[in-house]
This record gives C-alpha cells, sequence and structure tokens, in this order.
C-alpha cells in the first residue's frame, strides 16, 4: 500500500506553476528577440534550466519525493552537465 | 476486510516510480547526445547554422510550447484527481493532455509540409547543395524534432491507454502507478522540449 503520508499536488498549485512556466516562455522569447549575441544563448539556456527545475520538482513531483530519489535525479542531471563541459574543453583546446 | 495469504498482492509503487525514473534518465542521455552534437555543430559552424535557424518558424514554435506546457499541468491534474478519487475529472483532463498532444502533432505537421514545400527534407536536391553547416542544423533539426515528436506520439499512446483502465477501473484512486508512470514520461516530452525549443527556434 502507499505511504499514508503521500503528498498530493492541489489544482491551485499546479495553475501557478503553469503560469510561472508561461512567463517564463515568454521572457525567453522577448529576449532572445534582442540581438545580444553569446549573451542571448546564456539567457536562453540559463532560463531553459530554470523551467526544466520547475517542471521536474512540481509537476514530476520530485521535491515530494524520498532522499534517494533526489539524490539520483541530481546525480545524473551532474553527470549531464560534466559531459558537456568536458566534450567542450575538449574542443576547444585539442 | 479478509486477507487471503494464497492470494496477496503486491504492489510496491515507490520501486515501479523509481524504474521509470531510471527508464526516463536513459531517455535525457538519448537526447543529450543530440544536443551535444549540436552544441558542437553549432560551435564551429556558427553562421551556417545562424542563417539556417532563421528559416524555423519560433511562432509555430512558441505555440507548440504552450501547448506542452498546459498539457503537463493538465496530466499532473489528472494524478491528482485520481488521487483524490474524481474519476471523472481525471477522464476530462487526460483527454485534454491528448488534445493539446495532438494539436502539437497538427502544428509539427504545417511546419514541417511548409519545409517540404520548399525542398527542404532529409535527402533533398536542395538540401544536399546547401553549405555544409546549414545541412548538419536541417539534418540535426529533423533528427531532434523527429525523435521528439515520436515521443509525443507514444505518450499518446500510454495516455490513451489510461483513458481506458481508468475507465475500467483498473487504475483507481488506490492503484495509480501506471498513471504516474505515464505521467512522468509526459513531463520527460515536456521537458526536452523546453531545450529543443530555445536551441533550435530562438537563438538564432
Amino acid at each position: 500500500m502507499r505511504d499514508e503520508k503521500n503528498h498530493i499536488s492541489t489544482y491551485r498549485s499546479l495553475v501557478t506553476v503553469l503560469v510561472i512556466l508561461l512567463a517564463l516562455t515568454t521572457i525567453s522569447v522577448l529576449i532572445t528577440g534582442i540581438h545580444l549575441g553569446p549573451v542571448t544563448v546564456a539567457v536562453a539556456l540559463l532560463i531553459a534550466s530554470v523551467k526544466v527545475a520547475i517542471v521536474i520538482t512540481q509537476f514530476m513531483h520530485l521535491k515530494f519525493e524520498n532522499l534517494f530519489l533526489k539524490l539520483a535525479v541530481s546525480g545524473v542531471f551532474t553527470l549531464f552537465v560534466l559531459v558537456i563541459v568536458i566534450t567542450f574543453i575538449d574542443y576547444f583546446f585539442r | 476486510m479478509t486477507v487471503h495469504p494464497t492470494h496477496t498482492e503486491h504492489i510496491d509503487s515507490e520501486t515501479g516510480k523509481l524504474g521509470m525514473w531510471i527508464f526516463l534518465f536513459t531517455e535525457l542521455f538519448l537526447f543529450g547526445g543530440l544536443f551535444l552534437v549540436y552544441a558542437i555543430f553549432r560551435a564551429k559552424y556558427s553562421p551556417e547554422f545562424h542563417h539556417a535557424a532563421e528559416e524555423l518558424n519560433a511562432f509555430i514554435g512558441t505555440i507548440n510550447t504552450v501547448f506542452l506546457l498546459v498539457s503537463s499541468m493538465t496530466v499532473a491534474g489528472a494524478l491528482t484527481a485520481m488521487q483524490k478519487g474524481d474519476r471523472r475529472m481525471t477522464l476530462l483532463l487526460l483527454t485534454v493532455t491528448i488534445m493539446l498532444a495532438g494539436l502539437f502533432m497538427v502544428n509539427k505537421y504545417f511546419e514541417w509540409s511548409h519545409k517540404f514545400e520548399y525542398g527542404i527534407f532529409p535527402g533533398s536536391p536542395v538540401l544536399k547543395n546547401m553549405p555544409h553547416g546549414e545541412l548538419l542544423f536541417f539534418g540535426l533539426y529533423y533528427m531532434m524534432t523527429g525523435l521528439h515528436a515520436l515521443h509525443v506520439l507514444v505518450g499518446m499512446v500510454l495516455l490513451s491507454i489510461n483513458v481506458v483502465k481508468v475507465k475500467a477501473g483498473t487504475v483507481n484512486s488506490e492503484r495509480f502507478l501506471m498513471l504516474e508512470n505515464s505521467a512522468l514520461y509526459w513531463h520527460l516530452v515536456d521537458l526536452i522540449w523546453i531545450f529543443l525549443f530555445p536551441l533550435l527556434y530562438l537563438i538564432t
């Protein structure tokens, strides 16, 4: 059977999360409209990362899962970032 | 309630959910590999990527982003409704999610057929005569959005199976692991799009 303290997201919190995600999308679209070169890329990727973090913690409910799953997800994302960083180091300094 | 020792059913939803997450990790690296290839070629062929990306319709991309974000909320809402035992609301929200996924695919159809009209499709003569960087951009564009669209279709099938199971009562307020895992899968489809959208459509 399921845990008694199992958390159920409220409709209200889900709508709030959606509004935040849509606001971030709008900001992303507006900012990339102004061509600022590399800054644009950085800002767009930063906003995308924030959105992904919100979806994972809220919609995918990770905020209310056990510590093991939290560590596993953080670990996998850290590994993913490391793969990207190390590949780019290799690419730029070879 | 009497418990029949020979007939006890063991449901371990924590493990079932962990298994789903591990599968999602492999999905992350599947798309992650493509993101990496895209990033390296983008650094190598900056002007060509810039020129080719301007061909993409940022408006369609934005609309599709909104569809996926809203559908992510509705599928999370469907899970909330199921946990509260509200079957009617669950079915309504699942149907809305599937419809939004359908709208995403309709948009994708128009987006791609518009490109096909200009002769931009994998293996086309127009594409072969393009500079190498632009060829790479469109190759990656079709590969990444195509693989993502395939995931949208799989998600639609999964969610439809959930509709049937909720109607049949095999997914209910006591047993909803399948709905929970399908929702996780659908959120992953949304997550991948969150990165694809700025990379392909916005940053030109």
